[in-house]
């Protein structure tokens, strides 16, 4: 028994002893852009007639993958590789990709698909693969109108970005702005909308009156936005799907920027009562109108969390203007910006996680983003005057304008609109056909 | 029924007295402490406050003297006049050459043997008849270096079988794999989502196998991030490897798991 007891003992002691795995803790990576191979999709010479007959375009599939390949590249995480590069034929590569020959190319995604025309509709089929583990990640067929390949190329792009990211896309949108043309004295502001790619543009307004802070609602295709009527400031709801558009109300003295809630049942402004600006809400159904802060100081810019319990705004209340945070009924304020300068426009990501600004500093403006604690403040991006950054519906990109200085003349000034990513690299100017102001990012359409 | 409860009383007595008898440490040696020793407390200031103890500063002092005329008694160096070997002596002729040495003067016997006598003599007495030999013999030397060699690497890896890697064998993999692995932007930075991947390696480096241990999770649903960040991490690896691993100790390395975090770069 002793023996026994003894050995037991001994196996324990031998066991602590035991070969230990080595473990190796990676934390760093880099933020190259993922090279990935867009392989046209391709169709049959019938396909491609019935559809040039459809749609005055003669390689539609081609023109799908440029929709995808140029809506990934513009992410700045992907980066598209040369076509003529390729060593294999779309059609064949659909089937089964030589892997071999795509980690030539230093491929590490591969997209490849299919157009055909069944049944009078456009049938796109396509697949993404890894070409390094040499596997189909995913694979998936839309079917639409012909028309609609633009979309179709677009919600593509949404489902391979979300398969190599992991958060949803933001191509499947629209941007609705400001459109200017004029010299800044005489300014004709439109309100106009564009997908997200700069194409399909249309013209809401006509311009007679001036147009300001167009906003989507986050739940659908309904856009708040302000003009004046009569010198008047009107708060207007106009849906994009009907052209129908309607007056909220009319409201006292200098109104601000509406913005809907996350569920689009209310709006939320500020507007100046008795010369005092507070934050209000307004009941879409009933159009009660509730006060939630009652201070002597301009409190401006309001905007809600994501799960509507709290708003983020800006006020003067401590002498310079800056952003705070309070509970959505205007309890328990808190200043969340303590840095050098002036903060303005705050709007709470999507996500959640951030609160994208406005700095004005020693003459520069900023476009920045800090926690909604108002720790880990990071300025994007900083210029002679820019302003107003919305964010896309994934949360990961803003878009804000930027205006140019004008020379002694009153020439040379512009205002064009931007978007810049959470990582600050990557910057890109949105082309508009005229100048354009106050963008606003719509959900994702395909919702 | 009496005998049952006897029987199972005696089983459980039985049990008892066997695990008292054969646990160690029941049986209670009694305790070999020590003596006590008093110690007195003083309090340190600058100067020590002990006592002048002539007897202490007696012995110093001779010890002192002691120390000086060991100095002055020491005798300078015997001049011992260099004999020069007439040749660098081999190891195998250790004996005969002091033998030599001796009989140099007057030689009784003529030694008609021819003998080495430098590496460069040695090259002149080289006998092409017998090169076999020759070559057997360096054949054996060259194994016996070969074991030596393999003994010392063995012994290492046993000492560093339990060691893991150096900061410089990890640092080397980590700047490899860095380069590799391009992390997905669009994770959260606030949630738990460190991926480990077990791998298999071969002595060059390159992968038998890789394993993600929390496997099951990659498939459950709302767990996009987290596949995500195991693909982004397979796909590293595969574009690593040969993975830069330690030229020795690959029974240490064989098995190397790799926690992928990406936290502290998406915070920014």
């Amino acid at each position: 028994m002793r023996k026994i007891l003894l050995f037991i003992l001994f196996f324990l002691f031998n066991v602590s002893k035991a070969y230990s795995l080595i473990e190796v803790d990676i934390t760093r990576g880099n933020l190259n852009p993922l090279p990935i191979a867009v392989s046209p999709l391709f169709s049959d010479s019938d396909t491609k007639q019935e559809l040039k007959n459809e749609t005055n375009i003669s390689k539609l599939g081609e023109k799908i993958s440029e929709v995808v390949e140029n809506n990934l590249r513009r992410t700045g995480l992907f980066n598209p590789l040369e076509k003529n590069a390729f060593l294999q034929n779309p059609d064949v590569a659909h089937l089964k990709p030589r892997f071999e020959d795509w980690k030539l190319i230093k491929a590490q995604a591969l997209i490849t698909g299919q157009v055909k025309f069944v049944d009078e509709k456009l049938r796109v089929e396509f697949r993404l693969w890894d070409v390094l583990a040499a596997k189909e990640l995913m694979a998936l067929a839309f079917t639409t109108v012909p028309e609609n390949w633009r979309r179709v190329g677009h919600i593509i792009s949404d489902k391979i970005y979300e398969r190599l990211t992991g958060e949803k896309g933001y191509f499947d949108t629209r941007i609705i702005y400001v459109a200017e043309q004029g010299p800044k004295t005489k300014r004709i502001k439109k309100l106009a909308i564009m997908d997200q790619d700069s194409v399909n543009t249309k013209y809401l307004t006509l311009g007679n009156e001036l147009v300001l802070t167009p906003r989507f609602n986050p739940t659908n295709q309904m856009v708040t936005y302000l003009s004046y009527f009569k010198n008047l400031p009107r708060v207007y709801l106009l849906d994009i799907e009907t052209g129908i558009q309607e007056v909220v109300g009319d409201f006292p003295g200098m109104t601000f920027a509406p913005r809907f809630s996350p569920d689009g049942k209310k709006i939320i402004m500020s507007f100046a009562k008795d010369g005092n600006s507070d934050i209000y809400t307004m009941n879409l159904e009933n159009r009660i109108v509730n006060r939630i802060t009652n201070h002597p100081s301009i409190d401006t810019s309001p905007s809600y969390s994501p799960d509507g319990k709290f708003i983020t705004f800006n006020s003067d209340r401590s002498g310079f203007q800056q952003i705070y945070v309070m509970k959505s009924d205007g309890s328990n304020v808190k200043r969340i910006s303590f840095g050098k300068g002036l903060y303005g426009t705050p709007v709470w990501s999507p996500r959640g996680d951030l609160i994208a600004f406005t700095k004005l500093h020693k003459g520069k403006f900023y476009i920045g983003v800090m926690r909604t604690d108002g720790s880990g403040e990071r300025l994007l991006t900083e210029n002679y005057y820019q302003e107003a950054p919305s964010w896309s519906p994934n949360g990961r990109v803003l878009i804000f304008y930027r205006e140019t200085k004008s020379n002694s003349e009153g020439k040379g000034f512009s205002a064009k609109l931007w978007s810049i990513d959470l990582t600050g690299y990557n910057e890109r100017q949105v082309p508009t056909e005229t100048d354009g102001s106050d963008p606003s990012w719509s959900s994702l359409l395909s919702n | 029924m009496s005998k049952s409860i006897l029987l199972s009383s005696a089983f459980h007595a039985l049990i008892i007295i066997l695990t008292i008898v054969s646990l160690p440490f029941v049986a209670k040696k009694p305790l070999d402490l020590p003596p006590l020793i008093s110690v007195e407390l003083i309090q340190i200031s600058e100067k020590t406050n002990i006592p002048f103890a002539p007897k202490a500063k007696k012995i110093i002092e001779k010890i002192k003297e002691e120390e000086k005329k060991l100095v002055s008694e020491q005798a300078p160096p015997k001049k011992i006049k260099k004999i020069k070997p007439e040749a660098i002596p081999m190891p195998d002729q250790k004996v005969e050459k002091i033998k030599q040495v001796d009989d140099k003067q007057n030689p009784e016997v003529e030694d008609t043997k021819v003998k080495q006598v430098s590496e460069f003599e040695k090259k002149e007495i080289f006998d092409p008849t017998n090169i076999a030999a020759l070559i057997d013999k360096s054949k054996e030397n060259l194994a016996e270096t070969d074991v030596k060699s393999n003994k010392i690497t063995q012994s290492q890896d046993k000492s560093l079988n339990n060691v893991g890697l150096t900061l410089s064998e990890e640092d080397a993999l980590k700047a490899q794999i860095f380069g590799c692995w391009s992390i997905p932007l669009g994770l959260p930075y606030n949630e738990n989502l460190m991926v480990r991947i077990k791998l298999k390696l071969k002595p060059d480096g390159t992968i038998i196998d890789s394993e993600i241990l929390d496997h099951a999770r990659m498939n459950k649903p709302g767990q996009n991030f987290y596949k995500v960040l195991a693909e982004s991490a397979l796909r590293a690896i595969q574009l690593c490897q040969p993975l830069r691993v330690p030229s020795t100790g690959y029974e240490r390395w064989k098995d190397l798991q790799l926690n992928f975090d990406a936290r502290e770069m998406l915070e920014g």
